[in-house]
């Protein structure tokens, strides 16, 4: 259940609130993942640029597959891995708009692979939060492009080994080497120093797409307790000690007129 | 309007513009390659959308994203292409967004060649896409009826709020001919209360075809079948020549239709009561019309560039009331006027007449 603050006493004052872009509803997301603070940080920057009234958000199939539900945006459910080929198409027709696409890392790198790559080489004015947590989550924690190595996974058991699946896939620096994107970033969820700089980052995203400056994408490295089958907060502490080394925090591509924004 | 000679691929897509097309994604693949080349200037020259899109994936998704917003959008492929967007078409056909999806048949399976075939009947009639649902399918069998069905799909497509497929094989896609095109529409401003145009001042629009409660799903797939056995009852189209008399019905569509013609007027030159219905959709299939002739006719002849696939249709609409034969070339290859004639004389011979009684006959 939601609990609404109704009747705020004239003593004491609202300091955090649900932004108005988040839907007024629970979520389905396991106790401890990510994927609430991810959109909690999207709503806030919506918010914040005034932009949730001419937002169209593409939701993925993964675990975030309702995230049309949890925004008080315009949105749609893109086939497996195609969220970047539909926003193309809303946002070609409607260049005015701000199409976000909402995707794991499953959906974008294994899958989608061509569809996101292709979306930044086109420099499609679209802005992309990846939401990185190394194992696909919807289906029951089976290994995706992302999974570390000898990380174990329920369709990689004796851990993951280069000599079967090769080596996990590092997008936001291979996607910045396309001269169509104007801003890669990645950056975490594991605590809160790191959650404010991602918010930041959505924010700068957003805004390189206001400006119509091309491809933008953040990528959140994120928590999947559930199949990772540890307890929440060693989870945000796996993230910082597995994930972080191999996925390093950074900007990879930021445009020159994304500074000046 | 004037006739101007016109090839098949570029008429539907000037048609397409015409008919207010605002949005343009497709790959290449012969033989259908024309109509990407030629929305490729015309649709910027108009200040509309053209995207050579990645695949036919992408451009298949791209065109449920643009119908998304309300706006009229297209692709177009050839079989195996077409193949690929099975997955696409099947999320638009449970999002209730019109779309147009043009499929120039090319021969089969695999990468085949790039012959005319009509071997995507099922596909295009059946399986386009998982799921319980029919496109609707129009097969064109002139340039003229390319163009016509273009503006057609576009209508049809959002008055149902369906999926709608211009089934064209390769030659009527490659053909020139001389043939008239519509007047110009202007793309429409307006979108429709669904669409995807961002929540300003209104609740927000939300466009999915994911029902996770069972019960939820399958109302849906209710309504979509409400919605198909309406179009089943007002949209089944064909076209029928020396039907009245007729002992032996052809039946074909597209260039094999339009072959069966030329053979069927010989035969009756040659004295048989021969008659051709030509199916203009293949989805609502023509079969009210097709089982009502099966009262007055002897024997069918099915005519298909393929092995035999509309043959299941017209078995159906005949519920066995008069033999079924089939006359069909495959892999590309287009039957010729003189074979059609020959396998409709030999149907034609098979055909048993009741014996004529004598008047002083006895009857038991
Ligand atoms: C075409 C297709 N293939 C496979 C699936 C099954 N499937 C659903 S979600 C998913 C993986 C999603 O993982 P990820 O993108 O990492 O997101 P997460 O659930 O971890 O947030 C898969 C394989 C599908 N729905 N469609
Ligand atoms: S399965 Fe993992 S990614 Fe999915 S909701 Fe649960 S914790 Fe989050």
């Amino acid at each position: 259940m939601v609990t609404l603050i109704e009747d705020v006493p004239a003593t004491m004052q609202v300091v955090y609130q649900r932004p108005e872009s988040l839907s007024c509803v629970s979520t389905h997301y396991c106790p401890g993942c990510t994927h609430g603070i991810a959109h909690r940080l999207l709503a806030e920057a919506l918010d914040e640029l005034g932009l949730r009234d001419r937002t169209i958000l593409v939701a993925p199939v993964g675990c975030s597959v309702f995230a049309y539900n949890y925004f008080e945006v315009d949105g749609c459910e893109a086939a497996h891995g195609r969220a970047p080929a539909m926003a193309t198409g809303l946002k070609r027709v409607q260049p005015d708009r701000i199409v976000v696409t909402y995707q794991g890392d499953g959906d974008l790198v294994s899958i989608g692979a061509a569809e996101i790559l292709h979306a930044a080489a086109r420099g499609e004015n679209i802005t992309t939060i990846f939401v990185n947590n190394a194992v696909y989550g919807m289906t029951g924690g089976q290994m995706a492009p992302t999974t570390l190595l000898g990380q174990k996974t329920t369709s990689s058991p004796f851990g993951r080994n280069v000599s079967s699946s090769g080596y996990p896939i590092r997008m936001s620096e291979l996607l910045s080497q396309l001269d169509g994107t104007a801003y890669i970033v990645r950056r975490s969820l594991h605590d809160v120093a790191h959650i404010r700089k991602a918010k930041k980052a959505i924010v700068t995203a957003l805004k390189a797409q206001m400006h119509g400056l091309g491809f933008s994408m953040v990528e959140l490295l994120s928590s999947c307790p559930t199949n990772w089958g540890i307890p929440a907060d060693q989870a945000l502490n796996w993230i910082a000690e597995n994930m972080l080394p191999y996925y390093p925090v950074g900007d990879y591509k930021v445009h020159p007129e994304v500074t000046t924004l | 309007m004037s006739r101007t000679l016109l090839k098949g691929n570029v008429a539907i897509a000037e048609a397409a513009v015409r008919a207010g097309l605002q949005a343009y994604f497709g790959y290449p693949i012969t033989p259908q390659t024309e109509l990407l080349e030629y929305l490729a200037s015309r649709m910027v020259e108009l200040d509309r959308v053209f995207l050579q899109a990645e695949s036919e994936v992408a451009a298949i998704n791209m065109v449920y994203g643009a119908a998304c917003s309300g706006v009229r959008a297209m692709t177009s492929s050839s079989s195996p292409g077409f193949s690929l967007m099975q997955e696409g078409l099947s999320y638009i056909a449970a999002s209730d967004v019109p779309c147009v999806v043009v499929d120039v048949m090319r021969g089969g399976p695999g990468l085949g060649n790039i012959q005319p075939s009509q071997a995507d009947y099922f596909q295009v009639t059946r399986s386009a896409g998982h799921g319980d649902y029919h496109p609707i399918v129009l097969a064109p069998a002139s340039v003229q009826e390319a163009i016509d069905f273009t503006t057609l799909a576009f209508e049809l497509a959002e008055r149902y709020r369906h999926l709608v497929i211009l089934a064209a094989d390769g030659q009527i896609g490659q053909m020139m001919e001389p043939a008239e095109l519509p007047p110009m529409q202007s793309a429409r401003e307006t979108r429709p209360e669904w669409a995807l145009s961002g929540a300003n001042g209104r609740k927000k629009n939300v466009i999915t075809s994911l029902h996770m409660q069972p019960e939820d799903e399958e109302a849906f797939n209710q309504k979509i079948q409400r919605r198909l056995a309406k179009i089943r009852q007002v949209e089944q189209r064909s076209v029928e020549y020396w039907t009245n008399d007729a002992e032996l019905l052809v039946i074909g569509y597209g260039t094999a239709g339009r072959i069966a013609y030329t053979a069927v007027e010989r035969a009756r030159e040659m004295g048989m009561k021969v008659g051709l219905l030509r199916p203009q959709t293949l989805w609502p299939f023509p079969e009210e019309r097709i089982s009502e002739l099966a009262d007055e006719i002897q024997s069918c002849l099915v005519v298909e560039m393929n092995a035999g696939q509309m043959i299941e249709d017209v078995r159906l609409a005949t519920s066995g009331q008069v033999p079924i034969e089939f006359f069909g070339r495959m892999g590309g290859m287009i039957p010729m006027p003189d074979e059609i004639l020959n396998a409709i004389e030999a149907s034609y011979a098979r055909i048993t007449r009741p014996v004529a009684h004598h008047a002083n006959g006895v009857r038991g």
